[in-house]
């Protein structure tokens, strides 16, 4: 029987958490299919991670080429599909991630191997995959059912499954020779461009008193920058309210801004979608205001308040105003 | 510079109560309000001014029922020139949508297809990038910004973190667009109103060539409310009883 793959997601010589997430996963699903586990590593110059991945899987195979050295889905693709064809894997684990979302779709076209994206629960019945999936906004889980195939492609959600540590495996590292005919001109990778560092460090604040797209308009922000002086804390916002320009980019909290860990976040008018709460839920104590109690954001939060913030706010803000707390 | 963009009319969720139909494999929509993917709105705008700044047309296609049309008459008011409502399959799964896609937009020219990164309602994150696959172009993902030049886009995507690539994709080409790559902006009920009068065009599956009307690789076998494992200690009583017990908490947990 095929093996289960997981391809290792890599940035500017680091393998990211969700390559751990995924590995953990897969060991289980391998158990499950009775099958083993093999991590893909692409890339160039990538001793020092498939030692890393050694010691958590049984074997890493690696395709070292330089121009696999920073990520281009046409290229990824095309080493890929050779190496689908070649080993016939059951199942190819793929990070939900900016990097898994430009490749996942193409690959499963060409390969023709069923896709599912954005896996929060995955697993096998029978010969079928069948996958959960978080819809309409967090508020409804979907199981999902894939049609009977030789293998299937899985993205999963970044921060859900428990990762797989440092372990005391001594997996084989094999190093398979690179399908690539050379660059391509069709799509070009140039460089990456780092956020600039600006303004007010959100990341630095002990009390961080977060609004989302729930406030309706930036005529509010004032009151809730007021909020946060009087708290000793700092604003900060979900990605909508910096779309559409409330509050400067230095100010967003989720996957495409800023982690943050204060020792106090309360999020106003943010729903809890993943992107915005993987980056915040290692807060110490999370506080969610929020109108509708079946919000996502509720089950991350240690405590609540069901209410439009507009009976809310205005008093919470008068009444720690000069108080030290 | 030809550009057709994809748009998904989507319920409004956030913010609404939610119930699941009888037979467990969709939530009930009868009492949601619809509207344009938030997604598709940046690609619509997004089109329109390389539209004015290339010349060309810009034309919008949508899977979807006849209501679909709404949709539509709101991105013809934000500039689009033509419309396309194409019949919906009775289900359907990301893969199947753009196969419909790429069988209505072959017959249109285009230099340019934009789509959003993302539908609200489902979130596959796949329509885009599988359709560039399908047609045998190439693609880019959660695009923030475009640049043309010599037959190229010079795009650039967002990473984590606040980190971008910069990258050039040959035209023509699939980019499906982030949020924030342009600012919202204000459609006056005339708009609408004039965009009323414009035509949309509408088609039946069979008319496009589309025999195969079931879900390609994914079908939902059923829904539900997530299992409310951990849940946070809801506050209650009036708003100043409320925030009494949050001054307390946050004077306590801030040490
Ligand atoms: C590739 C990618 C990257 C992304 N990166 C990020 C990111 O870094 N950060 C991020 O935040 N998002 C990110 N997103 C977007 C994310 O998917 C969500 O769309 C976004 O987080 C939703 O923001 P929100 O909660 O403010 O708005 P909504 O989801 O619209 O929620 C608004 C909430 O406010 C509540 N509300 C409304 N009115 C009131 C009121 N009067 N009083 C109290 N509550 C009220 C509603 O009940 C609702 O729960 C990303 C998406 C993609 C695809
Ligand atoms: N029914 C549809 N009709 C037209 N375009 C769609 C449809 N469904 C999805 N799309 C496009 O594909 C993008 C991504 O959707 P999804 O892959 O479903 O998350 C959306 O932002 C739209 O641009």
């Amino acid at each position: 029987m095929g093996e289960i793959f997981v391809l290792v997601e890599h940035r500017q010589g680091k393998i990211r958490d969700i390559t751990y997430e995924m590995i953990g996963l897969g060991e289980n699903l391998a158990n499950q299919k009775r099958t083993s586990l093999t991590a893909l590593l692409l890339g160039q110059d990538v001793k020092t991670m498939a030692e890393d991945l050694s010691s958590r899987v049984s074997k890493v195979l690696v395709v070292d080429d330089e121009n696999l050295r920073n990520f281009n889905s046409v290229l990824y693709q095309q080493a890929l599909s050779s190496l689908i064809s070649k080993y016939q894997p059951i199942l190819l684990l793929i990070g939900h991630s900016a990097f898994g979302m430009d490749l996942a779709p193409s690959l499963s076209i060409e390969t023709d191997l069923p896709l599912v994206t954005d896996c929060i629960g995955l697993w096998f019945e029978n010969e079928k995959l069948k996958a959960i999936r978080s819809i309409y906004g967090g508020k409804v889980n979907a199981s999902v059912s894939l049609k009977e195939s030789r293998g299937y492609i899985a993205t999963i959600r970044p921060g859900v499954f428990a990762p797989k540590p440092v372990g005391e495996k001594k997996g084989a590292i094999i190093m398979e020779h690179s399908p690539l005919k050379g660059a391509t001109d069709i799509k070009k990778f140039i460089e990456y461009i780092e956020a600039p560092i600006t303004g007010e460090d959100i990341t630095q604040a002990e009390i961080l008193v977060s609004v989302g797209q729930g406030i309706g308009g930036p005529e509010h922000i004032p009151m809730f920058e007021e909020l946060a002086k009087n708290l000793g804390g700092t604003i900060a916002c979900s990605r909508p309210v910096v779309d559409r320009n409330w509050l400067p980019k230095e100010r967003q909290v989720g996957i495409s801004g800023k982690t943050v860990k204060p020792k106090i976040y309360i999020a106003i008018g943010i729903s809890g979608a993943f992107q915005h709460v993987t980056a915040m839920q290692g807060s110490e104590t999370i506080i969610a205001i929020n109108k509708d109690p079946r919000a996502p954001i509720f089950s991350v939060a240690d405590y609540g308040i069901v209410d439009d913030f507009k009976n809310v706010i205005p008093i919470l803000k008068e009444k720690v105003k000069g108080q030290t707390l | 510079m030809n550009i057709v963009v994809c748009v998904k009319r989507v319920p409004k969720t956030a913010e609404a109560d939610i119930f699941i139909e009888k037979d467990g494999k969709d939530i009930k929509k009868d009492n949601l309000v619809f509207a344009l993917n938030d997604w598709d709105g940046y690609a619509v705008r997004e089109a329109v001014a390389l539209k004015e700044k290339f010349g060309g047309e810009v034309v919008v296609v949508s899977i979807g029922p006849e209501e679909a049309k709404e949709v539509l008459t709101r991105c013809l008011a934000m500039g689009a020139d033509r419309a396309l409502r194409i019949e919906e399959p009775p289900s359907s799964d990301a893969c199947l949508i753009a196969q419909i896609l790429s069988q209505a937009i072959k017959t249109q020219p285009f230099d340019l297809i934009l789509t959003g990164v993302q539908a609200e309602d489902d979130g596959w994150g796949q329509v885009g990038v599988a359709l560039a696959q399908i047609l045998g172009l190439p693609h880019a993902s959660i695009v923030n910004r475009i640049e043309i030049e010599d037959g190229k886009a010079k795009v650039k995507r967002e990473l984590e973190g606040g980190l971008e690539e910069l990258l050039e994709v040959k035209l023509p080409a699939v980019l499906t667009i982030q949020t924030g790559i342009n600012e919202p902006k204000y459609v006056s009920l005339s708009a609408i109103l004039e965009a009323e009068e414009k035509e949309t065009k509408e088609l039946g599956l069979e008319e496009i060539g589309v025999t195969h009307k079931e879900p390609l690789h994914t079908t939902i076998e059923q829904v539900s409310f997530p299992p409310v494992g951990k849940m946070a200690e809801i506050l209650k009583g009036s708003p100043e009883e409320v925030v009494g017990q949050l001054t307390e908490i946050i004077k306590k947990k801030k040490g």
